[in-house]
């Protein structure tokens, strides 16, 4: 019981993850038509700035902070030197172009901060742990990464349904032309959509920079599965990307955490523990599939197309 | 057919590759021997890429699922002691074919950034199939002791004649594809990628044309996925990582989406590439990545098109 309830919080806390990746993916997705591999480099960029504003400032929360704007600016430097030419492309082209990138950008760290995978050591008062119930303890600091998850997710929600600017990022999702018609800025928008989507994607992979190692490629298997979350929610949604994010969080936490155990019942236990991991990793693509196959359109779809 | 300089570049390409290994004898680098060996079987991929992607529009970003069924079909038999290439090539091409009906079956009644989607989700599950296969070495991948035995006179040991099987295999599927995208059938696909509905309208079976293709293109794959195990005597399920099927994806578009000879070229471009600027620099994709992005920019027509190929030509 007490072991569920910490892959629950776990759970939450790689679905809060994935949300902060998807939310940017399924805005640029539904407003700008754009399919963005490069998204898992924003994030690994975010925690390599982080590695060295941390370093440079010699606190955590300071390091932290400042890194969220550079990947700002960094993913509208992105959208207004490249990104831009590929909205009116096929979905063919964007994936070559968004692929190139994601390669130079691998290799671009590799060149700046080096080969070896760099940690982030957390400052004391983050590196204890709580007693979320008595006697049950959990990690500080991955309660606050959930704190935070749930804030942005509150914070996204508010200003997407309540002002003005989330007015017509939804008017630009739901028809692109006639917003434009009406005298938006549109390509200003979609740069600040775009910075903010990069943003969102760097927070992961701040936030996750302490608990993972830092390196080259870090992206990538996050991305598949933002992607997967993405058109599972239905592209353009956010609330879908909140809550396909939360339950493959869960349901790929969970798995992992349990198949293993229970294939120890067939199979000798090393076996088990690569079986069952890979079939955990197997369960979410799997549902992709399935649910796919029924609503084609994802969970909430937000237009016909 | 009047020589145009594009046909007499890709004649040159071909005698070229068929001359690789005589090169390599006379310079005494035999490297250039699994360069090109690369190359090829690489070739043999894309073009199973192109059938689907370039004729038929479906854009399939999981084909390194294929490579690596054939490529475990032939590694995981070799396990078993079974070193009949007769029987890990069947397999190979056979299981290729079926994991491709079967995703063909589900993903091909979606659509543009869906089937992108679901092509990419089962090429995961393959992948972590392959990671989870414990007893054929899970993430660490398999070593093959022996290679594949067809008759006794051809000995994939040896690299020369492993190389011209390789060639003569590509020669044929080039040749086939040409048939097979000049045919009625060929017609029907381009016909569906271009405009779906007219050919609904048409009376045109659809869904069945695109399955076909394919299922074709899966096994097409899968062989090429057995030829590269026999190539590196070794898989492992970072074969089938989805970036891999990102690198096939580039080489179809940078040799020219729609073209016969477009894949070979890209393949081999790629290869080339990959090579001459590793040598140049350790980090080489600071310079390819960019690459590929101004390639999209310049048009997209790819190297195919710089020799003045139209597409679908």
């Amino acid at each position: 019981m007490i072991l569920a309830l910490e892959q629950i919080l776990n759970g939450a806390q790689l679905g809060l993850m994935l949300f902060l990746l998807a939310a940017g993916l399924t805005l640029v997705f539904g407003i700008m038509n754009l399919v963005n591999l490069a998204h898992g480099s924003l994030y690994m960029m975010g925690a390599y700035f982080a590695v060295t504003l941390i370093d440079w400032t010699g606190s955590f929360v300071l390091g932290a902070l400042l890194a969220l704007p550079a990947v700002l600016l960094l993913g509208i430097a992105v959208e207004v030197i490249c990104l831009r030419r590929l909205y009116a492309r096929s979905h063919l082209d964007q994936l070559l172009a968004t692929f190139g990138l994601l390669l130079f950008f691998n290799d671009l760290v590799l060149v700046i901060w080096g080969k070896a995978g760099r940690t982030i050591a957390l400052p004391g008062w983050l590196r204890t742990s709580v007693e979320i119930l008595p006697g049950v303890p959990y990690s500080a600091y991955r309660l606050l990464v959930i704190a935070a998850g749930l804030v942005v997710a509150l914070g996204l929600w508010f200003t997407i349904s309540r002002t003005r600017i989330g007015m017509r990022i939804r008017a630009g999702a739901s028809d692109r032309e006639i917003t434009g018609a009406l005298g938006i800025d549109v390509a200003s928008l979609f740069s600040l959509v775009f910075g903010v989507g990069a943003m969102l994607a760097g927070l992961a992979g701040i936030l996750n920079a302490p608990i993972l190692t830092v390196q080259s490629g870090m992206g990538e298997r996050i991305l598949v599965i933002a992607l997967v979350v993405t058109v599972l929610g239905g592209i353009g949604s956010v609330r879908g990307a909140f809550v396909a994010a939360l339950s493959i969080g869960l349901l790929d936490t969970l798995a992992r955490a349990f198949l293993p155990d229970l294939l120890k019942v067939v199979l000798p236990a090393s076996a088990a523990q690569t079986a069952g991991a890979a079939a955990g990793s197997m369960i979410i693509y799997l549902l992709m599939v399935i649910t796919l196959a029924v609503r084609p359109q994802g969970l909430f779809p937000v237009r016909a197309r | 057919m009047r020589p145009t300089p594009r046909l007499v570049i890709y004649a040159a390409l071909l005698l070229a590759l068929a001359l690789v290994p005589l090169a390599a004898d006379l310079t005494g680098n035999r490297f250039y021997v699994t360069l090109a060996n690369r190359a090829v079987i690489l070739a043999l991929a894309a073009i199973s890429l192109n059938l689907i992607m370039g004729y038929g529009g479906m854009i399939s970003f999981g084909h390194a699922a294929y490579l690596g069924i054939g490529g475990y079909s032939v590694g995981v038999l070799a396990e078993h002691g079974i070193d009949n290439g007769w029987l890990q090539f069947g397999l190979a091409i056979g299981a290729s074919a079926l994991f491709a009906f079967l995703t063909g079956l589900v993903a091909l009644r979606s659509r543009g950034v869906y089937f992108i989607m679901i092509s990419l989700a089962v090429a995961q599950i393959a992948y972590f199939a392959a990671v989870g296969a414990y007893r054929y070495g899970g993430d660490d991948g398999l070593t093959i002791f022996s290679d594949s035995r067809f008759v006794p006179w051809l000995r994939l040991g040896d690299s020369v004649t492993f190389y011209y099987l390789c060639l003569a295999v590509l020669l044929v599927a080039l040749i086939l594809t040409n048939r097979l995208v000049n045919a009625r059938f060929g017609f029907v696909l381009r016909g569906i990628a271009a405009n779906e509905t007219r050919l609904r309208a048409l009376g045109v079976p659809v869904f069945r044309h695109r399955l076909a293709a394919f299922t074709l293109a899966g096994a097409l794959c899968g062989l090429a996925g057995a030829l590269l195990a026999n190539f590196a005597d070794f898989v492992s399920p970072s074969m089938m990582d989805w970036t891999r099927s990102g690198d096939l994806i580039v080489m179809v578009v940078l040799g020219g989406v729609g073209t016969l000879m477009g894949p070979v070229l890209g393949a081999v471009a790629f290869v080339v590439l990959e090579q001459e600027l590793s040598n140049l620099m350790e980090h080489w994709r600071l310079l390819f990545g960019p690459l590929l992005v101004i390639v999209v920019l310049a048009g997209n027509r790819g190297l195919d098109g710089l020799l003045g190929g139209r597409r679908n030509g």
